[in-house]
C-alpha cells in the first residue's frame, strides 16, 4: 500500500515544528525565498537568514552521505535555468513562497497568504495541464 | 550567536521536514499539480500537516508579547491583492509546475542535486535580484 502520504504528513509536521521554531524563538516567518533573496539583494544580510540557509543546505547534503539520495529534476538546462528565473523572481515580487505564504501565512489566516497560495496553485495546475497533457513538452 | 544558531536550528528541522516528507522529489510535486495525470495529494498531506504546529505557534504568539529572542512578532500584513502579489505568485506557479522545485526543496537539494540543484538556484538567485527594483 502506498504510505507516501504518512510520510507527507509526518514531514509536514516536522515543516511546521521548524516554522513554529522561527516564529517563537526568532520571531520571524520561515521563507527561504525570502532568506535568499534578502542576501542576495542586500535587504537583509543578517546572521540570521544566513544561518537559516545554512541550516537548511546542510541537513540533505549530509544524510546524502549516510542514505542515497539523488534529484529527480531532469537534464534539461534550459527548463531548469527558465524554472529557476520564474521562482525567483515570481516568489521575491510576491514577497513569499509555499512556505512564507503557504505554511505560515495560511496557518495564521493571512489574507495574503491565501490569496498567493491559491493563485501559484491555480497557475501551476494550468501550466502543468498545458505542458503535459496539450503539449506534450514535460 | 543565539540568534543564528536557532535561525539554522529552524532550517535544519525544515531540511529534515522537506526530506522525510518527500518534497525533495520533484515528481511528487509536479503529481501534485497534474490533477488530469496521475494525481498525487502528498503535498496536501504535508501542507495540512505543517498547519498544525503553526497554528499553534501563532496562538502563542498571540498570547506572547515578544519572541523568546526578543523582538515582535511580524504583524499581519494588510489585505491588499497587487499586481505583485498576484502577478508573482502566477510567475511562480509558473516555474514551480515547470519543475516541481519551489525555493525551499531547492536549497535543500544543493547538497545533493548535483549539477540540476546548483543550475536551479543559481537561476533562481538571478530571479530573485531582478524582482528586487520592483519591490516595495
Amino acid at each position: 500500500m502506498d504510505i507516501n502520504w504518512l510520510y507527507g504528513l509526518l514531514g509536514g509536521l516536522v515543516i511546521g515544528t521548524a516554522g513554529a521554531v522561527y516564529l517563537l524563538v526568532n520571531g520571524r516567518i520561515m521563507g527561504p525565498s525570502s532568506s535568499l533573496g534578502g542576501l542576495m539583494d542586500g535587504s537583509d544580510r543578517s546572521t540570521e537568514q544566513f544561518g537559516f540557509v545554512v541550516g537548511l543546505v546542510a541537513v540533505p547534503a549530509v544524510a546524502s552521505l549516510m542514505i542515497p539520495m539523488q534529484t529527480y529534476a531532469g537534464s534539461n538546462w534550459a527548463v531548469l535555468v527558465i524554472g529557476g528565473l520564474l521562482v525567483g523572481f515570481g516568489t521575491r515580487l510576491a514577497n513569499g513562497c509555499t512556505s512564507g505564504h503557504g505554511v505560515c501565512g495560511i496557518s495564521r489566516l493571512s489574507p495574503r497568504g491565501i490569496v498567493a497560495s491559491a493563485t501559484y496553485v491555480g497557475a501551476g495546475m494550468i501550466v502543468m495541464t498545458a505542458l503535459r497533457h496539450l503539449w506534450g513538452m514535460i | 550567536m543565539a540568534r543564528p544558531f536557532f535561525a539554522a536550528l529552524a532550517g535544519a528541522i525544515f531540511g529534515l521536514g522537506l526530506m522525510l516528507s518527500g518534497m525533495t522529489d520533484t515528481r511528487s510535486v509536479q503529481g501534485f499539480l497534474d490533477i488530469f495525470g496521475a494525481w498525487n495529494p502528498t503535498l496536501a498531506f504535508v501542507m495540512g500537516g505543517a498547519m498544525i504546529p503553526m497554528a499553534i505557534a501563532w496562538r502563542v504568539a498571540a498570547r506572547r508579547k515578544t519572541a523568546v529572542l526578543g523582538g515582535n512578532f511580524p504583524a499581519m500584513p494588510p489585505p491588499r491583492f497587487d499586481l505583485n502579489l498576484i502577478g508573482g505568485s502566477a510567475a511562480f506557479g509558473a516555474g514551480w509546475a515547470l519543475t516541481g522545485f519551489c525555493p525551499g526543496p531547492a536549497l535543500a537539494s544543493l547538497g545533493f542535486g548535483g549539477w540540476q540543484g546548483l543550475v536551479f538556484v543559481s537561476a533562481m538567485a538571478g530571479g530573485a535580484l531582478l524582482a528586487a527594483p520592483l519591490r516595495r
